[in-house]
């Protein structure tokens, strides 16, 4: 056995044992479903009275923050209940930007859970009872990707829904033919 | 577990499943036009091929008994093949010829197989458009008149001897349209029209199923197809065609309360109320159907229950969340379900 081949068996080795050590993140598809609440009373403001600062984080937060199943649950989710409509894919329309880092109502992930759930002034309706608490999270999850906040690995590239448009390989686009043939 | 054992196992187990799915799942079903043509193909197929096989073994089997004599012993060696017996040229040649004639007879037969289903896809008479989901089957029944539109879930009627065009979409991964009996496989395929003709010829209930992996729940993605007479068909059309009847008593009204202002009105369109979410089957006429959960259980009291009451431990994954229903509103919401018939 030659010194050459000996060695490329030990990078083959580390390399197997260094794949065997990736875990993807746990899927839990049956949230706790009794008993698991939008926090309500979650204050939208960041500014509070005494020498406290903001209430802490909810525990819950971690489950879902970041989390690339939450993230593509909520944004079939954003597209099933049309949130497309006001907010459009992010960049705002008739409701505000969700893509931009201006939060009217708190930035942080349980802040947006409360505003799903409790609706806020100016046409946000309230969604509690309509979306159960698992799903508002999920939302949440994916509003605060649209910020660009979470790390790029958790946010899918990718919408899980695929629109069912006509395929762009079957639209002729008059641009580029005319560009390849110009080029050529 | 020996081999053995295991291996006895397997084929009870295939030909129990020979018994009883002869006719509700059996790529031998031929229970139409398109079916039947390619249980054709398949036996002339297996008839020419058989032949050959049967040729090949006899020859083997000949030339493993037959003692080799001393003259033959360089014939390939030496390559002077135009030496030989001239027994042994002729059997070449027409065994060269027999190949010939085997193919082309096999491609004849797949040419008319092909013809006689093109045929038979001329004159169609109704369009259904069926859209895969991750994992259901969502079906609209088109129709010139907007009234007559329909859209129902997981459960295909087709009148009997009627060519029937099935459009198909898919709204998010690529799935297959398989049902054995009718008619060979169709990819649902995202952002592109594909479609199928199926001219059913036997009255029957038939299962289809999936064919293309699409997720966790791949396996419970069933289709239960009915076939029927025309007349049936049309009733059928006309009954589902009718909006949700109104709850009558105190526990249907809980029930039908809860469902067109809660969780479910968000994704389920019942129709004749004010449930009118589309992204999930619609629910007019849920019992009337034959399954639930596309097929991943049998229409009835228990299971709808257990659906309603964890859908996510029933079919793990899919888009249905467990909501955690209290009892009162459970039984609530099962007893005004069960009057959508």
């Amino acid at each position: 056995m030659s010194s050459r081949f000996r060695a490329s068996l030990l990078v083959l080795g580390a390399g197997a044992l260094a794949l065997a050590a990736c875990d993807r993140e746990e899927h839990h598809s049956r949230a706790k479903p009794i008993g698991e609440t939008v926090p309500a009373g979650m204050s939208p403001s960041t500014i509070f009275p005494g020498s406290s600062s903001q209430p802490p984080l909810d525990p819950r937060a971690e489950l879902y923050d970041t989390n690339a199943n939450a993230i593509s649950r909520g944004q079939q989710l954003y597209n099933w209940m049309n949130c497309v409509g006001c907010h459009s894919h992010g960049g705002g329309g008739m409701g505000p930007a969700l893509m931009d880092d201006q939060w009217r109502y708190g930035s942080r992930i349980d802040q947006v859970a409360a505003t799903i759930a409790e609706g806020r002034p100016n046409g946000m309706p309230a969604w509690r009872g309509k979306l159960t608490e698992a799903q508002i999270w999920d939302l949440a999850a994916y509003v605060s990707s649209l910020s660009g906040l979470p790390s790029k690995d958790a946010v899918s590239s990718r919408a899980e829904s695929m629109s069912a448009g006509t395929p762009q390989t079957l639209t002729p686009h008059p641009d580029t033919t005319n560009s390849d043939a110009a080029k050529q | 577990m020996s081999f053995r054992r295991q291996g006895r196992a397997a084929v009870l187990a295939l030909l129990l499943g020979a018994c009883s799915y002869q006719r509700y799942q059996s790529d031998f079903g031929a229970a139409a036009t398109q079916g039947r043509q390619f249980l054709t193909l398949f036996w002339i197929f297996l008839g020419v091929c058989l032949f050959m096989y049967a040729l090949v073994i006899a020859f083997l089997v000949a030339g493993i008994l037959r003692r080799r004599r001393a003259t033959d012993a360089n014939v390939v060696e030496t390559g002077r093949h135009h030496q030989s017996h001239p027994l042994m040229r002729t059997t070449l040649i027409g065994w060269a010829a027999l190949i010939g004639v085997g193919l082309t007879a096999l491609a004849i037969a797949s040419f008319f197989a092909d013809r006689s289903m093109a045929e038979a896809a001329t004159g169609e008479k109704l369009s259904v458009t069926v859209t895969g989901n991750q994992w259901w089957w969502d079906i609209r029944y088109n129709s010139d008149d907007a009234s007559k539109t329909l859209r129902t879930a997981n459960e295909l009627h087709l009148p009997l001897g009627v060519p029937v065009r099935i459009q198909l979409a898919s709204n998010d991964v690529i799935h297959s349209f398989w049902v054995p009996s009718l008619a060979g496989k169709q990819d649902l395929i995202p952002g592109r029209e594909t479609g199928i003709t199926i001219v059913p010829k036997k009255t029957g209930i038939f299962r289809g199923q999936c064919a293309e992996y699409c997720g966790t729940q791949h396996a419970h993605m069933a289709l239960v197809v009915v076939v029927e007479s025309y007349a049936d068909f049309i009733k059928w059309w006309d009954h589902q065609l009718q909006p949700a009847p109104a709850p009558a008593n105190p526990l249907t009204l809980a029930g039908y309360n809860y469902v067109t202002s809660g969780p479910c009105s968000a994704c389920h369109n019942i129709g004749g109320t004010p449930a009118s979410g589309q992204v999930a089957p619609d629910l007019t006429h849920l019992a009337s159907r034959k399954s639930l959960a596309a097929g991943a259980l049998p229409m009835g009291k228990g299971n709808l229950y257990g659906w309603v009451a964890d859908p996510q431990s029933l079919k793990p994954g899919n888009k249905m969340p467990t909501i955690g229903l209290e009892p009162q509103q459970l039984h609530a919401v099962v007893a005004y379900l069960e009057t959508l018939k």
